[in-house]
């Protein structure tokens, strides 16, 4: 029981803060960040393939996408 | 040899997937690439077209056609078997619903040759967070594929009616995308890849020990279950004169015993007249482990219940260094097109090898045995150089 108490006020604590969170970088300070040249793969369709030299001739595999982007600069 | 395929329908998705920025679709495009690769005795050039359109506000659609023709005299193929062609085409689909902060994203990827096919299933979730400041992601891929063996019966080349054997994949990623300051943005992933069936490649050999001056060949024995785990971060930094610098590293082990450390680096530099861009690339490989069972000769014949002599599983080192021109215009005529792009990429990569040997110099060539073979453990390390170029057109709508 106090091990899910202390869960539960764990919870409740990183949920405060989380709904705290101001964004540091406010939307009219993003242009940088949305030019196109900071885009992690300006061309997709170049990326793919050469992606696929790489891993066709090396052990490793995975973990290669950009992750999606956080902009939100649309 | 097979599995790249395999792997090339994860990078279509990975391509699909990365595209994804939660709460903003993807932007409307048409790319049309040219690409060869010419190094180790193999050249592998062909298409690839992709299509991204939107449908609506909350729908966009992407298509990509990929044709590979492969000319293969590789370092494996002339100590082994007969040069080969091969042809093989990859079609794939993607759908992605923007839904406030989230988008959700499924497809499919088919991919065909004469000795492999490989059907691919993917879904993703990102979704936006803290000011559209992050974006997290999940994704969940699975691939089943058929593997088979081409032979020559009279003269003509089939698949061997007594060879057909199955894999299974199973892909299961996390990522972070983070804005860190006004300049900065970095991001994060983790993926596990699981495969399970047949995983050799049906026409690779080993090669042992008879004694100290004779060496045979056997096929190469795998196990049929593989783990993977893969970790990287990434960061790009837009520099005050408006270019662009960025960063990555991946750490990557899995269950064979295969341990990798990938580190990039580069450089983005549009010129003043915003017409043309130039960005400078260089990428560093290292494998520091090989596989557990990988040796370039095996002591004797049956010598372990796994037997591998796949140079990818190998200790080595690959420098690959790259320049892409970008020039970007516009056509008064046709108004529906925001903005085109003509690109032209080389990238030149050199691989050093530290326990595989160039067999050449004692097995030979397409069975023609060399005027003075050396001893088989003695032959010098195996080295590779490639060229690799790129041209493509891209169109924004």
């Amino acid at each position: 029981m106090r091990i899910r108490g202390l869960i539960l006020i764990s919870v409740a604590v990183l949920a405060a803060g989380c709904a705290s969170i101001e964004p540091w970088v406010k939307p009219y300070d993003r242009e940088n960040l949305a030019d196109p040249i900071m885009s992690f793969s300006r061309a997709p369709i170049s990326q793919d393939f050469l992606d696929h030299v790489f891993e066709s001739r090396e052990g490793s595999r995975g973990a290669t996408g950009g992750g999606g982007g956080g902009c939100g600069c649309n | 040899m097979k599995s790249v395929h395999t792997r090339l329908a994860l990078f279509v998705i990975t391509c699909f997937a990365g595209a994804v920025h939660a709460g903003v679709l993807p932007e409307d495009r048409a790319d049309v690439l040219y690409f060869r690769y010419d190094g180790g005795g193999v050249t592998i050039d062909g298409p690839s077209v992709l299509v991204r359109k939107s449908i609506g506000e909350h729908v966009s659609v992407a298509a990509n056609y990929y044709i590979d023709m492969v000319s293969s005299a590789s370092v494996d193929v002339e100590t082994s078997a007969s040069p080969y062609e091969d042809e093989r085409t990859q079609s794939s689909l993607s759908l992605d619903f923007l839904h406030g902060k989230s988008t959700y994203s499924i497809g499919a990827v088919k991919s065909d040759e004469s000795d492999y096919l490989a059907n691919t299933v993917f879904a993703a979730i990102s979704h936006d967070m803290f000011g559209d400041l992050t974006t997290i992601s999940f994704s969940f891929k699975k691939g089943e594929n058929e593997v088979f063996r081409n032979v020559k019966i009279d003269g003509v080349k089939m698949n061997d009616p007594n060879f057909a054997e199955t894999m299974e994949m199973k892909s299961y990623s996390v990522s972070l995308s983070q804005i860190v300051t006004k300049n900065l943005i970095m991001s994060g992933q983790y993926e596990v890849i699981t495969d399970e069936g047949f995983l050799r490649s049906p026409y690779r050999s080993v090669r042992f020990f008879i004694d100290p001056f004779t060496q045979g060949q056997q096929s190469e024995i795998y196990p049929n279950t593989r783990s993977s785990n893969a970790v990287s971060v990434r960061a790009k930094y837009f520099l005050p004169y408006r270019a662009a610098v960025d960063t990555m590293y991946r750490f990557y082990t899995d269950t064979w015993g295969v341990i990798g450390h990938t580190a990039e680096l580069g450089y983005v530099h549009p010129m003043p007249d915003n017409k043309w861009i130039f960005e400078g690339r260089v990428r560093y490989y290292t494998q520091t482990d090989p596989a557990d069972f990988y040796q370039d000769i095996f002591p004797r014949a049956d010598y372990a219940n796994f037997m591998a002599r796949d140079k990818e599983l190998a200790t080595y080192d690959a420098v690959t260094a790259g320049i892409t021109a970008t020039y970007e215009f516009k056509i008064e005529r046709f108004p529906w097109l925001s903005k085109g792009s003509l690109n032209f990429r080389y990238d030149y990569m050199q691989v050093n090898y530290d326990d595989f040997r160039d067999a050449r110099y004692s097995l030979g060539s397409f069975g023609e045995l060399p005027e003075e073979p050396l001893q088989p453990g003695t032959e010098p390390l195996y080295k590779l150089d490639a060229n690799i170029l790129q041209f493509f057109i891209s169109a924004y709508f």
